[in-house]
């Protein structure tokens, strides 16, 4: 019996199946997102300080990031690290790692650019009007600071989300694993494949492109 | 470290990484120039193109490359459509980049002040000369940053080649670890090789970078 | 009388809903130095653009030496390049040096040779006291620098007439008359120029002709000493003093006066 593909699409349980292997993508994105804020935070601070060995430790994290390919990077956490330390770590918690490795160095580079590409004159004009040290961060600082990098930090989320796919490469069962297992399922039908990939395809767009309009927004608003 | 082992594969990583350079920099160079097209397309208001465009580079840069591939690779196939896996790299990486490397086109082409065309009219220019000696250049510096920065990212994203059944750099490392077993060596031959490709460009971009700054940009302060 | 170099007859501009231009007329012959002075925002700016093409004209026409120029949608830089125009921003080209900045004009619009174009360019920078800056690049130039070289890239295409919107208005007090003093030494060799400009002492000087705009009207039109000394309209009147301070602190009796 041929199916076709798009029906295969809606037979039983198949499209929820697709959406669950998103989901699995999505939870380790959003993980990893939240984790890199925090520690981007703390690496932002960083790269400020005065000490060369803060400074240095923070470059060479970021030439790792900026010169390894991610999937690199999840082949060392994946495979690597079981020979090397005899960590057992499954596909999603090594995808989180290196995410979270990756998203923490951007966002920390970002907050520091987001910082000092303030003009000085701001901060100077606020203590000629007598603000105090902590009044200036909290009226000046920060608000203008958030503005300008509240949309490259959703840039850097929505591809923090696309390079989740990744995690398909170390056997994490996700939306392109779940595509490819509905495909063999029905490998009868002649073109199951184009639609589920087409599908798989569209659910992408359909997450990120929101995501990036309201970076695109937040930017135009905030320019 | 065993240190035959890694003598012994030494071709093996070589010819990976040429399979991943050469297909790598055909996708760069068709990114570039459609890049540049459709920035053109846009810059002008070509009428229906420019919507063409626009819609284009939203849904290139809000999906992942792999998933692309996937689409390309196994899913096109199915309705009749079916390329090399040579021709999907390209074609690919093309799709991806040429988004990317549009956007870095329109930011140094809006980096030209309006008055600079006028001034260049005013000297009694034709429209055609006011582009190759007054826009072009200063929005070609401008954009020289976010270009080389385009580039890496296009190489690194090549390491996606693997799922296209090609002897990429990744494929040899997959490869061999799983047959050969020695993974910490074979994990480290990989960084090694990624650097080596990788190394060279961030050195020619910060050249050119350097370069275009001595040329000096009026009032614009380098940051 | 000989045909004026510039004639602009009846010229309206709107920008959206709202009217810049009501019907300025202006002739200038040639040698003529006409100056152009008014509040912000009157429409001198825009009326210079319009006659370099740069703004299109909603009615009216401006003529070039008996050729109508206004209107034309082709081969606008035949025009541009017998009409000089120097901004307020300078807007050299930063990627260029110097003499690449003066010469892109004469060799690739004009199609002069490069090395007669050179000549010419190392004579006129030497005239303005730039000659050693030939060579480098325009960021490395102070503001009063800048305007003279751009100057110079004007003149050099050999225009008709030169139009000077401003030109000292951005730069520092000190670097003014190294400016207007290369626009006079203009003004003596016989260029034909309309000037926009706020330096009234500057206007008096190189005029010929005043024009006072206002609300893109002109209101009033005379030789210098008329304008500046016995304005006709009450709006003139009060333009020029606007210019001046009444109030002198020092000639005020102090409150506190202890002899009362």
């Amino acid at each position: 019996m041929q199916d076709s593909g798009i029906a295969i699409l809606f037979k039983g349980i198949n499209f929820q199946r697709l959406l669950g292997g998103l989901w699995v993508t999505l939870r380790i994105a959003l993980i990893s997102i939240g984790l890199s804020c925090v520690l981007g935070l703390l690496f932002g601070l960083l790269m400020l300080s005065r000490r060369k060995i803060a400074q240095v430790f923070c470059r060479v994290w970021l030439e790792i990031v900026r010169f390894m390919p991610q999937l690199v990077l999840l082949y060392i956490v994946y495979f690597g690290f079981a020979r090397m330390f005899g960590w057992d770590l499954d596909g999603e918690t090594s995808g989180i790692l290196v995410f979270t490795f990756w998203g923490a160095a951007e966002m920390g580079d970002l907050i520091r650019g987001a910082l000092t590409s303030i003009p000085l004159h701001q901060t100077e004009s606020a203590a000629a009007i007598g603000l105090t040290q902590w009044q200036i961060y909290r009226h000046v600082l920060i608000p203008q600071m958030l503005r300008r990098l509240l949309p490259q930090a959703i840039n850097l989320s929505t591809r923090i989300i696309k390079t989740t796919a990744l995690v398909k490469m170390i056997n994490v069962i996700e939306v392109l694993k779940v595509g490819q297992q509905i495909i063999g399922q029905f490998y009868r039908s002649p073109d199951a494949a184009f639609w589920i990939y087409f599908v798989i395809f569209l659910l992408y767009f359909l997450v990120c492109w929101p995501i990036s309009m309201l970076a695109k927004r937040l930017e135009k608003k905030w320019a | 470290m065993d240190w035959s082992f890694i003598g012994v594969h030494v071709p093996d990583y070589i010819g990976g990484a040429w399979v991943t350079l050469r297909f790598g920099l055909y996708g760069v160079a068709c990114s570039m120039v459609l890049g540049l097209l459709c920035c053109l397309a846009q810059y002008f208001r070509v009428p229906v193109l420019r919507r063409i465009v626009g819609a284009y580079i939203e849904v290139a840069r809000n999906t992942p490359l792999l998933v692309q591939l996937f689409f390309l690779y196994q899913g096109l196939p199915r309705v009749g459509i079916r390329f090399s896996a040579q021709a999907c790299a390209v074609i690919g990486l093309t799709f991806l980049g040429g988004a990317y490397m549009a956007e870095a086109f329109r930011s140094g082409l809006e980096a030209v002040d309006r008055s600079q065309t006028e001034a260049g009219q005013c000297i009694g220019l034709t429209a055609a000369q006011n582009i190759r000696f007054v826009i072009l250049p200063q929005a070609l510096a401008t954009a020289v940053p976010a270009l080389f920065a385009n580039i890496i990212f296009l190489i690194k994203e090549t390491s996606m080649f693997s799922v296209l059944a090609m002897m990429d750099l990744m494929n040899v490392a997959d490869t061999l670890r799983t047959s050969g077993g020695r993974t910490i060596e074979v994990l480290f031959m990989l960084v090694a090789a990624y650097l080596v490709l990788l190394l060279p460009v961030s050195l020619i971009a910060t050249l050119a970078e350097r370069r275009l700054r001595y040329a000096g940009f009026g009032d614009r302060h380098p940051v | 009388m000989s045909e004026p170099i510039l004639r602009v007859k009846d010229v309206h501009k709107s920008f959206d809903e709202t009217g810049v231009l009501h019907g300025v007329s202006l002739d200038i012959r040639e040698g003529e130095v006409v100056v152009i002075v008014g509040p912000s925002g009157c429409g001198k700016s825009t009326l210079l653009r319009c006659i370099n093409g740069l703004e299109t004209i909603d009615r009216g026409e401006i003529f070039l030496r008996g050729e109508k120029i206004s209107g034309r949608t082709k081969d606008l830089h035949l025009v541009r390049q017998k009409i000089g125009m120097v901004f307020q921003s300078y807007d050299l080209f930063p990627h260029m040096k110097v003499m690449d900045n003066l010469l892109l004009g004469p060799v690739r619009a004009l199609g002069r040779p490069r090395e007669e174009a050179e000549k010419e360019a190392m004579e006129m920078l030497a005239r303005v006291g730039l000659r050693e800056k030939a060579d480098v690049y325009p960021r490395t130039l102070s503001g009063g620098q800048k305007q003279r070289v751009a100057l110079v890239r004007a003149m050099m295409m050999h225009p008709e007439i030169l139009l000077l919107d401003e030109i000292t208005a951005a730069l520092d007090p000190e670097m003014v008359s190294e400016v207007l003093n290369v626009v006079i030494d203009l003004a003596r060799g016989g260029m034909t120029m309309a000037i926009v400009t706020h330096e009234m002492r500057f206007a008096e000087a190189v005029a010929d002709e005043v024009l006072f705009l206002e609300d893109g009207v002109v209101v009033e039109q005379g030789p210098p000493e008329k304008f500046f000394h016995a304005p006709e309209t009450e709006r003139a009147q009060q333009f020029l003093k606007s210019f001046t301070y009444s109030f002198k602190k020092s000639e005020v009796q102090p409150k506190n006066n202890p002899e009362d």
